[in-house]
């Protein structure tokens, strides 16, 4: 027992302790946040986060999401680099020129991208809905966002009804964001 | 004459700056700069992250902006213009007053560098002090010596 009070075991016991300790901090910290998934799995809508970024077309710009109220918004993170958006935009764009005619629309948010790439991306696919920039992803962690692309639907009351983690598909669209349009404001 | 002196001494100042410029550029390289940046959706230094797109479009502006002759610090700053500052991988980096995750990185180095010090002079204090004891157990060998002089007189060998 005495052996064990030593002070040499004693400083290997606590840095073996402070080890674990952030280990164990880290797996916690990288830990995907999924309250929207299960308040939407739920039939809850919890109210979307605040998002304020810039405009991905003209960075002078700020827009924010709380602009689209009383719009059904399909809000779309997406980057240039990431290959499933690049598959997904086409639909995006189909379902935003159907959207905008019920009040609804699509609003893209760019994220850790290079803004000229992004921007590139979007001339070249004839993206026409709006679009957000949001350089260090900052937004991402408020909807535990992981990957890309990811949509959240978000009603005219401004909260979350819907969330895709993974690119969309028409069904999707038809049957998770379809239903809103008819909603009142 | 004196036409021709006239445009050989242009050709020549023009000619001037375009050598200084070829001498200074490229001012980087990828290289060296992929230490010091993160790929900021890996959350690795970029150097390390070798099959993440992001990381690959990363390079690709590195690249473009070290071919438009840009210094490594303008294009750490360009960086951190388009991913914000946690995109420098360098504790400090960021031009913030230095968080203490930052003072850490540096501290706890230094502290396990002292502990490893310590524990060292201490483990050698006591071998020594253990090794200073040792005549003490002359008495228990002189024994084991008496013990086996008697067993061979006892077996008669």
């Amino acid at each position: 027992m005495r052996r064990l009070l030593a002070p040499i075991p004693i400083a290997v016991l606590c840095a073996v302790v402070a080890l674990v300790a952030l280990l164990a901090y880290g797996l916690a910290s990288n830990e995907p946040d999924r309250t929207v998934d299960n308040a939407v799995s739920a039939g809850q809508r919890d109210p979307a986060p605040k998002i304020d970024l810039p405009k991905l077309r003209n960075a002078a710009q700020k827009s924010s999401l709380a602009d689209y109220r009383g719009k059904v918004v399909v809000l779309n993170y997406w980057a240039s680099w990431c290959p499933p958006c690049r598959d997904e935009s086409p639909l995006l764009e189909r379902w935003h020129r159907r959207l905008s005619r019920s009040d609804a629309t699509v609003l893209g948010v760019d994220v850790q991208d290079v803004t000229g790439d992004a921007r590139a991306f979007a001339a070249k696919y004839g993206l026409t809905y709006p679009m957000l920039h949001d350089g260090p992803g900052d937004t991402r962690e408020d909807l535990g966002i992981l990957g890309l692309p990811e949509t959240f639907v978000i009603d005219r009351r401004g909260r979350i009804a819907a969330v895709a983690r993974g690119p969309v598909d028409d069904e999707f669209m038809r049957e998770r964001v379809a239903p809103l349009l008819k909603e009142p404001a | 004459m004196r036409r021709l002196a006239t445009l050989a001494a242009l050709a020549a100042a023009l000619a001037l700056p375009t050598a200084a410029t070829a001498a200074t550029c490229p001012q980087t390289t990828l290289g060296d700069i992929e230490d010091e940046v993160m790929c900021s959706v890996c959350g690795t230094p970029l150097g390390l992250a070798e099959e993440s797109p992001q990381a690959q479009q990363e390079r690709a502006y590195i690249e473009r902006l070290i071919a438009r002759c840009r210094s490594k610090d303008d294009i750490k700053r360009a960086l951190v213009a388009q991913f914000g500052p946690a995109v420098l991988a360098l504790p400090g980096d960021a031009g913030d007053d230095g968080g203490i995750e930052d003072k850490l990185v540096y501290i706890i180095p230094a502290l396990a560098l002292l502990l490893s010090a310590a524990a060292i002079a201490l483990a050698a204090t006591r071998w020594r002090a253990a090794k200073r004891r040792q005549p003490g157990a002359k008495p228990a060998a002189a024994a084991d010596s008496s013990r086996v002089d008697l067993d061979m007189e006892r077996y008669d060998l």
